[in-house]
């Protein structure tokens, strides 16, 4: 079980509140994930849910139990930090043991588990080395180990694949992901990359100085925005978001779209402009459109072999059906 | 090329020659002391047996038969051990709250710990004195003990809390995801990670205990008398006798000199206050 629910949950430090008032609930085996720009306040979040900084005010509950006022490790939680956080003077086994020796559980049954957790995250071979002696990801790999062991209700993970270079990153995710399938186990992860947030999550919860824009799964996130905010955010290359006269032909402040939804052409088009930078990707290649009245630059994806050049004249279409539109706060209309 | 490797070569030159000058410097008392321990008393004061003389052991021996060397030598174990045991116990748990769980306070609590070092010791002579014989502490191990782990605490707390703060707090914060306590994050955690700064901390303190004799002298006579106490009574109303004197003094500083030339690793580390990691 690892059912979370905050309630009323607020973080001042000293006069500066940076999580007002909040309400969230966590369903178990769910794989949540807090995202959202730098400063937002997720991995205050997070670390109200382990104990590891007490509430203001508010509850924490965790499986209906109170856990505000308890401290972290009878929380039932385990977290993999950023940093990984091992214990540098430990082997990797003992990494591994130490919540285990701690809860006072024999030494057949850590073994036990030491060895099934090694074979499932490829750490058999490097037992015995410290962590000084091992790469990034087996470093992160080890954290995972450790939190695993303990059986816990909740995992907790604090941007752990910050510290990665992107190859290892994708790997990770996959096996972090494979990890949840497997186990069912609520999971809770902290990013600032909304790539990992939309590839791992089935709920997303998106920040904005302590304050949750929206909740909800990737792809309620990606066609339904509720803010602009939100549409800025999830969605990569960003959505373009369009102000002035072609907005207010659409009965809004604001609208929306995505670079997917926009055609591109040499010869003909809706909106006209310059092409300014082609980043050619092989599978597609991102167009930055100069000189579109209310967005510049406009993001445009288009076909792998397509050759725009700098300084070429273009043509683009929005998919009308995929607008979003906003009103003057910001908000969606539907 | 070769201009610049034979300047790189001559400054390389320079550089030890100046570093053994400075060391020689520095080295040159104790080897006087020395040498001075292993003249008599009238040799010890005439020009002409600067380099040349015939040395004696009557010193020593005269030390360790008249004065009883050994229990001096004993107190300052004793005291100098005793006070750095107490000292770190009080200090490791200090410094571990101000680094991991700092307050607004915190800043000012250790500016205000390192201030009562710049208090000159004789303004708090005659309420110490009276103190220490109205509690009937006067020439115990327990008082002596207790002044040198005070005095030498606030340096004890500053050296272990540069020291702490080294130590990510996220592995700290994992120990308590873990499971553990505050007493288990020390002993589990922190003593183990900050090993070396914590036994540099406890030989600079042990060494300040050893050297110390303001205290020392002014509240012992004979039973928790330190070595300090022994050189300082070989002031004699006739005058210094310095070959005494000498034997005295090099036994006395004898014992910290080896136990710092084993522990020099250490011991610049201490000094260089956690910076060299």
């Amino acid at each position: 079980m690892g059912r979370i629910v905050l309630e009323q949950v607020t973080k001042s430090f000293g006069e500066t509140q940076v999580i007002p008032p909040l309400d969230l609930t966590i369903e178990d085996g769910e794989f949540a994930v807090f995202v959202g720009p730098s400063g937002c306040g997720k991995s205050t979040l997070l670390r109200l849910i382990a104990g590891l900084e007490d509430t203001t005010s508010g509850k924490v509950l965790i499986d209906d139990e109170d856990m505000t006022s308890v401290s972290p490790s009878k929380r039932g939680l385990a977290m993999v930090f950023q940093s990984y956080a091992l214990y540098p003077h430990m082997t990797v086994r003992k990494n591994i043991a130490f919540p285990m020796r701690m809860a006072g559980m024999s030494e057949e049954e850590q073994n036990k588990r030491i060895e099934a957790a090694a074979a499932s995250l490829n750490l058999t071979d490097y037992l015995d080395r410290k962590p000084g002696q091992l790469s990034g990801g087996q470093r992160q790999r080890v954290a995972i180990g450790r939190a695993i062991v303990r059986d816990p209700s909740a995992f907790l993970f604090d941007e752990p694949l910050s510290n990665l270079d992107a190859a290892l990153r994708v790997g990770m995710r996959l096996e972090i992901t494979e990890m949840h399938e497997r186990m069912q186990t609520t999971m809770i992860y902290v990013t600032h990359d909304q790539v990992e947030a939309m590839t791992m999550a089935n709920k997303i919860v998106v920040l904005q100085a302590g304050v949750i824009e929206q909740v909800g799964s990737p792809l309620e996130l990606y066609h339904k925005p509720r803010n602009k905010f939100v549409a800025g955010f999830i969605g990569s290359p960003k959505m373009n978001l369009i102000e002035g006269a072609e907005a207010n032909k659409h009965g809004a402040e604001t609208i929306g779209i995505r670079p997917e939804h926009v055609t591109a052409s040499k010869t003909s088009g809706l909106w006209q402009g310059t092409v300014g930078v082609a980043e050619h990707l092989g599978s597609d290649t991102f167009v930055h459109v100069h000189g579109i009245e209310g967005c510049d630059p406009m993001t445009v994806r288009a076909a792998g072999d397509a050759t725009f050049k700098h300084g070429e004249e273009i043509f683009l279409t929005p998919d009308e059906t995929q607008l979003h539109k906003f009103d003057t706060a910001g908000l969606r209309i539907e | 090329m070769a201009i610049v490797a034979q300047s790189s070569k001559y400054g390389q030159f320079s550089r030890t020659l100046l570093a053994w000058i400075v060391g020689l410097l520095f080295f040159f008392p104790i080897f006087w002391l020395v040498l001075t321990s292993f003249k008599t008393d009238a040799d010890a004061v005439k020009p002409e047996f600067l380099f040349f003389f015939t040395p004696t052991l009557e010193n020593y021996t005269n030390m360790t038969d008249n004065y009883d060397y050994w229990r001096f030598a004993t107190n300052s174990v004793i005291t100098s051990v005793f006070a750095t045991i107490f000292a770190l116990a009080v200090g490791i748990p200090c410094a571990y709250s101000m680094a991991f769980n700092p307050t607004r306070a915190t800043k000012d609590v250790l500016m205000w710990m390192l201030s009562t070092k710049m208090l000159p010791a004789a303004a708090v002579l005659y309420p110490m004195t009276f103190l220490t014989k109205s509690l009937g502490l006067f020439d115990t191990h327990f008082m002596v003990i207790l002044v040198l782990c005070l005095i030498n605490l606030p340096i004890v707390i500053w050296m272990l809390f540069t020291y702490f703060k080294e130590i990510p707090k996220e592995i700290i914060e994992a120990g308590q995801m873990d499971g553990v306590n505050t007493w288990g994050e020390i002993k589990e955690i922190l003593i183990p990670l900050a090993w070396g700064g914590i036994a540099s901390t406890a030989l600079l303190c042990f060494i300040f205990c050893w050297n110390e004799a303001y205290w020392t002298v002014r509240l012992t006579t004979t039973d928790a008398a330190t070595l300090s106490k022994l050189i300082e009574g070989n002031r004699a109303p006739e005058g210094l006798f310095f070959g005494r004197l000498s034997a005295v003094s090099a036994a006395a500083v004898g014992p910290i000199i080896v136990l710092g030339w084993f522990c020099q690793k250490q011991l610049v580390q201490g000094l260089s206050f956690g910076a060299v990691k």
